[in-house]
């Protein structure tokens, strides 16, 4: 006779009247398939833990946004921010979907012309671009987005000695109205910096003026701070093409859409918070159609939107290694997945779904990671089943900055896997070995 | 190891303590494991018990009991 399928025991505290900070009839839904494929199979095949990649989620995300822009302004165009993933793979989804690359170093900038991406396709933003990056970019005609006034510089210098004529762009930073303000990177625009670098830039022969562009941060939840951002890059265009007669060709609106995760101690779920690409996407067009710009001069706009476009299709499946009791009484997991591989745990309270179907029954919990450290906390406090050692779980929403931000300690990193569109699993990262880890490492000869 | 006399168990796994007003939910598997001991039975025979019906290894589940009888006794349901 099989036996019965068990769970832990558990007695949970009613506390009537008062609901916990987490509400009241709080349910965990079991996630036993992304996209069709078993969760269970992944990980008996690629191992514990793992990444997962749903590559329609990625494809109906990129419809999405280019559909409440496209609705609404003529010229869109894409930008994949390389720092949010720069797995190859998940780059070239976003290229066959019509994506220009938007990367900040010479590494990024190699990945995305290895990728098949045109030099003049690719932004290159940041402020530590080397001298030989610039002439590169340059050459190969990429927009060259001018983070502080000693690039500028930089950039005539090369031109002049190189004798290259350089496509750019000012980052301009700005008040918004939210805090913090990033005016770290940029040229700002109250103090007329922004404007002294665009004179110097139209006097400079060497230099074409192509674009403005800003990022006004990241999961920025105000779509009115989006309309008072393209509104001054707006007034900018404007006051570009009545002093000079030139017409930029495009205005590029950064990043910084909020995702659907829902921010660490946040009361309310991201699901139900977070705006969605309509709005953003109305805020922005209409402050530029609405501006003084001519309807014929209107300038391309560029997103380079990154963690609204590929959190969603991300997961990471892990399994329960113990369960512990607090010194408090409280209740602790502890999982397979570290802090090392979920970076945004920091940020977000991940969702985290049992792979199976359990009694219901929800108890508060501690989620850890296995990395021995006081920071290795995946989620402080939720209502959770009770897990056992060895089952499964999926946490969702992992896609953004945890396959660039991630940390190799103690351990190697796992299997990353694409599932497509016809529900095949491909490996686009494979696990790595203690080989690869050394491999740079070079010991002297005294110690060999 | 003895429940306090004055707990009242529920059908579906409601446990009232009327000493101190507070209530609790048990998963199905805590509601047969507090019957068990209701009924008198110790932690070896309800393991015994559990082990022959379930799908569980006696190291997991002895340990799974001794965090349950923990849950208890820190929410004062047990007779000390
Ligand atoms: C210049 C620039 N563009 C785009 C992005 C992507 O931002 P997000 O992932 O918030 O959309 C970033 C991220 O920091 C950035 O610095």
């Amino acid at each position: 006779m099989s036996k019965l399928m068990f769970e832990r025991p558990t007695i949970t505290r009613l506390n009537p009247g008062v609901p916990s900070k987490h509400g009241v009839g709080t349910v965990v839904a079991p996630l036993p398939f992304i996209d069709g494929v078993k969760v269970d199979d992944l990980l008996d095949k690629y191992g514990s833990p793992l990444y997962v990649f749903s590559e329609r989620t990625i494809r109906k995300g990129m419809e999405d946004i280019k559909r409440a822009f496209n609705l609404r302004y003529q010229k869109v165009q894409m930008a994949w921010s390389y720092k949010t993933n720069y797995l190859d793979s998940i780059c070239r989804i976003f290229h066959q979907e019509g994506s220009w690359a938007e990367v900040v170093s010479g590494f990024e900038y190699d990945k995305a012309i290895g990728n098949g991406v045109k030099g003049e396709n690719i932004i290159f933003n940041g402020p530590g671009k080397s001298i030989n990056d610039l002439e590169k970019a340059v050459r190969n005609g990429s927009f060259i987005h001018i983070d502080h006034i000693d690039e500028l510089f930089m950039l005539s210098d090369v031109c002049q000695r190189k004798n290259i004529e350089a496509r750019v762009a000012v980052r301009v930073n700005m008040d918004i109205g939210i805090y913090p303000k990033w005016d770290r990177f940029g040229l700002n625009y109250e103090n007329g910096e922004a404007w002294d670098a665009i004179n110097r830039i139209m006097m400079n022969p060497k230099l074409k003026l192509m674009g403005l562009h800003t990022h006004i941060g990241t999961y920025i939840m105000s779509v009115d701070a989006y309309r008072v951002a393209a509104t001054k890059l707006a007034d900018l265009t404007y006051n570009i093409a009545q002093k000079f007669d030139h017409h930029i060709s495009y205005i590029d609106m950064g990043g910084g859409f909020a995702s659907k995760n829902t921010l660490r101690g946040a009361y309310l779920s991201g699901e139900d918070t977070t705006p969605s690409f309509d709005e953003y996407a109305e805020a922005i067009t209409s402050a530029i159609i609405n501006s003084q710009i001519k309807p014929d001069k209107l300038p391309t706009l560029i997103l380079e939107t990154g963690r609204a476009l590929i959190d969603n299709a991300g997961y990471i499946a892990g399994s329960v290694l113990a369960n512990k009791h607090l010194s408090d009484g409280h209740r602790a997991t502890i999982v397979d997945v570290g802090v090392n591989l979920l970076f945004t745990s920091f940020w977000y309270d991940h969702k985290i779904h049992p792979v199976s179907i359990h009694s219901g029954l929800v108890e508060e919990t501690t989620i850890f990671g296995p990395l021995c450290m006081n920071i290795d906390v995946i989620r402080p406090s939720l209502m959770f089943p009770a897990l056992k050692r060895g089952d499964r779980f999926v946490i969702t929403r992992t896609g953004a900055y945890n396959n660039t931000q991630w940390l190799q300690f103690i351990t190697t990193r796992p299997n990353v896997v694409l599932i497509d569109q016809n529900r095949e699993v491909h490996v686009i990262r494979r696990a790595e070995t203690l080989e690869n880890i050394s491999a740079n490492e070079v010991i002297p000869e005294y110690l060999g | 190891m003895l429940i306090k006399g004055n707990i009242a168990l529920s059908e579906n796994g409601f446990v009232f303590n009327p000493s101190t007003g507070d209530s609790f939910t048990l998963n199905n598997i805590g509601k047969e494991v507090l019957m068990l001991i209701k009924e008198g039975k110790n932690i070896s025979q309800i393991t015994d018990l559990l082990l022959g019906k379930y799908d569980v290894d006696k190291i997991s589940l002895e340990r799974y009991l001794s965090d349950f009888v923990n849950d208890l006794s820190v929410n004062n349901l047990l007779e000390e």
